[in-house]
């Protein structure tokens, strides 16, 4: 791919993602929200959350780990009890790396 | 005989307070609901301690008290942040881009999985058009997160619109959302939302060309990279406030496990519309019953 062209595909792909994240929030003044998608977006946050870091939990090197020796789904849920009990972020934060810190140095010492 | 113990009927507000969770009612978005009547008064007898001390602080210096609390909200997610980003700056020089291109990427396109994908074609020698279109693909759930803002936007002028939006990016949703679907009478969202944005995007540059210089080099043992998904998670319970978000957050989950192979990242917004639904139709048979 010559440098010009690749130019035009990195300002190409910015454009159109301006446009993804423009959508809504620019098209809202004129436009009223009809009403199911006023009462869905309700739901995105919880959603779209657990959505995005299920992932990083459940997968290692794109493949599902469900174990005992997937050491980020044993931190992850450490955190999330951690956070459910606490609602802090800094304890959420600090219980997770921990977790994992522990488990990754028993993991290396066996 | 006549007792005078009563259970709580559907709807009384003592059966309603057993649904909702700790931080009360807030209806910012879509507020088709009115607040239960007893909940307005507790709030206002005993409002927040933390709020009281951020209102006074937000009466003198509003705007740029806004925009710290935004990017002190976010420093330990934007440092989550940097070794992604390295990584994507390394993986960008490794495959044949200029420091300047890579830096590039990540200013115009503000996304990994779309840089990770882009990254890969371009290598594999896909053309234009293809690398275009695929990393808008993976950009779709963008829009998802602009409906959500939107209405906290609306009253912005066009230049504010446009930079906010430039300026969207997963963790900068995660954490401004969180925040204005609470209590946000007070809260300067602009700003506050720049704050946490603007973090991530200094992040994302630094990271970008630290990467870009030092290639692979990077030390992997600390696991920095946890604490984005870290931050998610604490961020994910305050959103989840009643039976039907609860529902919508697991429904979510099972089927982002399932989701995650999809082609072109689309596991997240397939998981996350899964989860959208079956909110509402969670919500949906509990308005029926009340009826």
């Amino acid at each position: 791919m010559s440098t010009l062209m690749l130019w035009l595909t990195i300002v190409g792909t910015g454009a159109g993602a301006l446009a993804l994240r423009l959508s809504f929030i620019a098209l809202l003044e004129d436009m009223e929200m009809p009403g199911l998608l006023e009462r869905a977006l309700r739901f995105v946050p919880a959603a779209a959350l657990t959505a995005l870091v299920i992932p990083f939990l459940f997968y290692e090197n794109g493949a599902l780990q469900v174990s005992l020796g997937n050491e980020r789904l044993l931190a992850g849920l450490v955190a999330a009890l951690i956070a459910w009990r606490t609602r802090s972020v800094l304890f959420t934060l600090g219980a997770g790396m921990a977790t994992l810190w522990t488990l990754q140095a028993v993991g290396q010492s066996l | 005989m006549a007792t005078t113990v009563t259970k709580p009927g559907r709807g009384s507000p003592l059966r309603r307070s057993i649904g909702a969770r700790g931080s009360g009612y807030s209806g910012t978005i879509g507020d088709h609901r009115s607040p239960p009547a007893d909940e307005i008064r507790t709030r206002s007898i005993f409002p927040n301690r933390d709020k009281i001390v951020e209102d006074e602080q937000l009466s003198t210096a509003y705007s740029s008290s806004a925009f710290a609390s935004g990017a002190k909200d976010t420093v330990l997610a934007s440092l989550g942040l940097i070794p992604l980003a390295i990584a994507l700056g390394a993986a960008a020089v490794g495959n044949g881009l200029s420091v300047l291109e890579a830096l590039a990427m990540s200013v115009f396109v503000l996304s990994g999985a779309a840089q990770m994908a882009m990254i890969e074609l371009i290598s594999n020698g896909a053309s234009a058009a293809v690398i275009v279109v695929t990393a808008l693909i993976i950009s779709l759930r963008l829009t998802m997160y602009s409906a959500s803002l939107a209405p906290h936007f609306r009253r912005l002028s066009a230049g504010w619109k446009g930079l906010l939006s430039y300026l969207l990016t997963d963790p900068a949703y995660a954490v401004s959302i969180t925040r204005f679907d609470g209590d946000t009478k007070e809260l300067n969202k602009r700003w506050y939302f720049l704050g946490v944005a603007l973090a991530i995007w200094i992040a994302w540059q630094v990271g970008t060309v630290m990467g870009a210089f030092l290639g692979s080099r990077m030390p992997e043992g600390l696991s920095l990279d946890f604490f984005l998904p870290l931050t998610v998670i604490a961020l994910i319970v305050p959103v989840i406030k009643d039976r039907a978000t609860a529902t919508a957050a697991l429904s979510a989950s099972v089927a982002a496990v399932f989701a995650a192979t999809l082609p072109l990242n689309l596991g997240l917004i397939t998981a996350a519309l899964v989860g959208v639904l079956a909110g509402l139709l969670i919500e949906g048979v509990a308005d029926r019953r009340k009826k």
